[in-house]
């Protein structure tokens, strides 16, 4: 028999997994050269995204990162639209103009991944806003690493939200690096201590515990969306692979890459499973159903045409109604 | 409705907005209680309440951002930036962020929103609140720009740009504020991209937007009394600029001068010439010349100031040299 709390347990693995191995394939195709440009993975750092989104609805929105396959993937972005953007086809759900750190799929909420550190945040501020004004119980959510912490904008960000009250949940991706160096080296304060001159209530959770994830983001959110105001949320993490993919990580002490695998998200909740006395067989069913949906995304992803340039110009200001 | 100010047109346009378009919100810094710090939103929050007309903090960047993000999440932002030298605050909102969402998003969504600003001199504010930087906006495809040169203009042209899907620059010459000019009694929208022949004339084409229109009608008129005649086009917009109109009326010229207040190098004047240079070239009669401020920041004392700007004086030099 499977209990309630195993089968949220199962829901959870089969969640990270398939950002995990959708990753993987992606970070395979870059090395073989059909993902062009360049890739960020967030490998061991699934929990985060995973736990998060189970806390929010589709008309909740987020803005993400350039580290935001895990986000978009949680929200619910068409896997094989997804996977047909980052290899750069006209199918792709930006029509291969954005690409790995700009995928966005508007009807989940998902206002897009970013290429410029700290920016998604007053995106989801602005988000937040229209929430309030529109008066409906939703949600917006920031996804930011640990080196967002010393961009302007994400201390504008905390006033305004806590100044207005708004329904905003920060979520901080603390995984210890930002590019090639460390977070000690780059940022003097505390997140708990920032929310806290701001006004805001925060916690700190462990970002590679994933049901913890999920719990602490339940009440969080349950808080905001009655009105509560703005939140912020810590998630410690690690960050497996290199700041992208092909970063020999030199600067990065063996011992400390090393040991990074003892804090997978994944294993983790495998032990729990296992624990709880998890059939081998619904666990091999659940790897089974991801590589399948994997492969059949990737399938897709190469089936793709390449985008055609003839229409962009027509696509750089909305068209006329009409035309 | 007769005589209105520059100001009071503006204001007129927002409060319909508000009026007719739930999703309409305005927000900036001492705009909402205290009016505005030239008194153009005065009496809007009262009017439709503390949810859809802000004050904000002094948070330039946060506040360009997040009107993207509201305007991607179902809002029509208006957002204002109290002079447009502090958009180099916002430039990763307006550049990076509102201007490229609807192209790198696959067209997924618009960015329905509006940034107003003031630019230009004429108050001694100095080198940091007095600068017309309007040609870097529109060198960012996805941004549209206009700039209106009097009040009903600037009604018609502010209801455009908030009804627009795209992100639309609203600039605002702080000498105009004071303006007065004539406006119908049911106004609508003007469409953005589309210049006005302010002037009709046969011997030289002005090209030009904001308040150096006056400056040009003006010489036009003083020209005028020894039978030379300008023709004086009000680009209105120049992101879109009406490429049609400037050549149609250089076409019948044959003579081309590009006036504005923002520095010549670089400038808006520099692209319009350099196209009729091309698609105009057999047109012809003279070398294009741009009128401007010259490569410097904007001086603050008046005597400096106001050498600095272009004036009657440095078009009607511009004349006699493509007559010449
Ligand atoms: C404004 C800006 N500055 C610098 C960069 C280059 N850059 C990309 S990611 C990154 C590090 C970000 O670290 P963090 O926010 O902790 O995210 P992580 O990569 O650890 O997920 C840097 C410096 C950028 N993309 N944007
Ligand atoms: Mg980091």
């Amino acid at each position: 028999m499977t209990s309630n709390s195993q089968k949220r347990l199962l829901g959870f693995y089969e969640r990270m997994l398939l950002v995990r191995e959708c990753e993987l394939k992606l970070s395979a195709l870059f090395a073989d050269g059909e993902v062009p440009g360049f890739i960020h993975l967030s490998v061991g750092q699934e929990a985060v995204a995973i736990g998060v989104m189970d806390a929010l609805n589709d008309s909740d929105t987020i803005a993400s990162n350039h580290r935001g396959h895990g986000h978009a993937i949680a929200k619910g972005v068409d896997l094989d639209s997804f996977f047909l953007e980052i290899m750069g086809k006209q199918e792709g759900i930006c029509g291969g103009r954005g690409g790995s750190m700009h995928v966005a799929d508007m009807s989940v909420g998902m206002l897009g991944a970013n290429g410029i550190v700290g920016a998604g945040i007053p995106l989801a501020v602005g988000s937040a806003l229209a929430h309030q004004v529109h008066n409906m119980q939703n949600i917006a959510v920031a996804f930011f690493g640990d080196g967002a912490l010393a961009e302007g904008v994400l201390h504008e960000s905390f006033n305004l939200a806590s100044l207005w009250k708004l329904p905003i949940l920060f979520v901080c991706e603390n995984n210890g690096w930002s590019e090639f160096s460390p977070t000690s080296m780059q940022f003097v304060a505390e997140v708990r201590d920032l929310a806290t001159a701001f006004k805001m209530p925060s916690r700190q959770v462990d970002g590679n515990d994933v049901s913890a994830v999920a719990d602490v983001t339940a009440e969080i959110v349950s808080t905001i969306r009655s009105n509560g105001g703005p939140q912020v949320l810590e998630c410690t993490t690690r960050r497996v692979h290199g700041h992208y993919e092909g970063d020999p990580q030199q600067y990065r002490d063996a011992d400390e890459l090393a040991s990074v695998s003892d804090y997978d998200p994944i294993v983790l909740c495998e032990e729990v499973l296992q624990k709880m006395k998890t059939a081998g067989r619904d666990i091999a069913a659940i790897r089974t159903r991801v590589a399948d949906r994997v492969s059949a995304a990737t399938d897709a992803g190469r089936a793709g045409t390449l985008p055609s340039f003839g229409h962009l110009l027509a696509d750089v200001y909305t068209p006329a109604r009409g035309a | 409705m007769g005589e209105v100010r520059f100001g009071q047109a503006i204001n007129l346009a927002l409060d319909e907005s508000l009026e007719n378009d739930p999703s309409v919100v305005v927000f900036g810094e001492d705009i909402a209680r205290p009016g505005g710090p030239f008194g153009v939103t005065r009496g809007l929050q009262a009017k439709y309440g503390e949810l859809r007309v802000r004050d904000t903090p002094i948070s330039e960047a946060t506040l360009v951002s997040a009107a993207v993000g509201a305007a991607m999440s179902g809002l029509k932002p208006v957002v204002e930036i109290m002079f447009m030298d502090f958009i180099t605050l916002a430039m990763d909102g307006l550049v990076n962020q509102a201007a490229k969402a609807r192209f790198m998003f696959g067209g997924q969504c618009s960015v329905p929103m509006v940034l107003r600003t003031p630019h230009g001199g004429g108050l001694n504010a100095g080198p940091q609140h007095s600068q017309c930087l309007e040609a870097w906006c529109a060198h960012i495809p996805g941004l549209k720009v206009v700039v209106p040169s009097n009040p009903a203009d600037a009604y018609g042209l502010l209801k455009a740009a908030i009804a627009d899907p795209d992100p639309v620059i609203f600039v605002e010459n702080k000498a105009l504020y004071a303006a007065k000019g004539p406006m119908e009694d049911a106004p609508g929208p003007l469409e953005i991209g589309q210049a006005h022949i302010a002037r009709p004339g046969t011997d030289v084409t002005v090209v030009t937007y904001g308040a150096t229109v006056k400056t040009a009608l003006r010489s036009a008129g003083s020209l005028s009394e020894s039978g030379i005649e300008l023709e004086v086009i009000d680009l209105r917009s120049i992101q879109p600029w009406d490429e049609a109109t400037v050549l149609a009326s250089l076409s019948r010229t044959h003579r081309l001068i590009i006036l504005h207040e923002a520095v010549t190098a670089f400038g808006t004047g520099a692209e319009i010439a350099a196209r009729m240079a091309d698609v105009g070239f057999d047109e012809l009669d003279a070398p294009i010349v741009r009128v401007g401020a010259p490569f410097m920041p904007v001086p603050f004392a008046a005597s400096l100031e106001s050498q600095y700007l272009p004036d009657a004086d440095d078009l009607i030099a511009a004349v006699h040299k493509v007559l010449a």
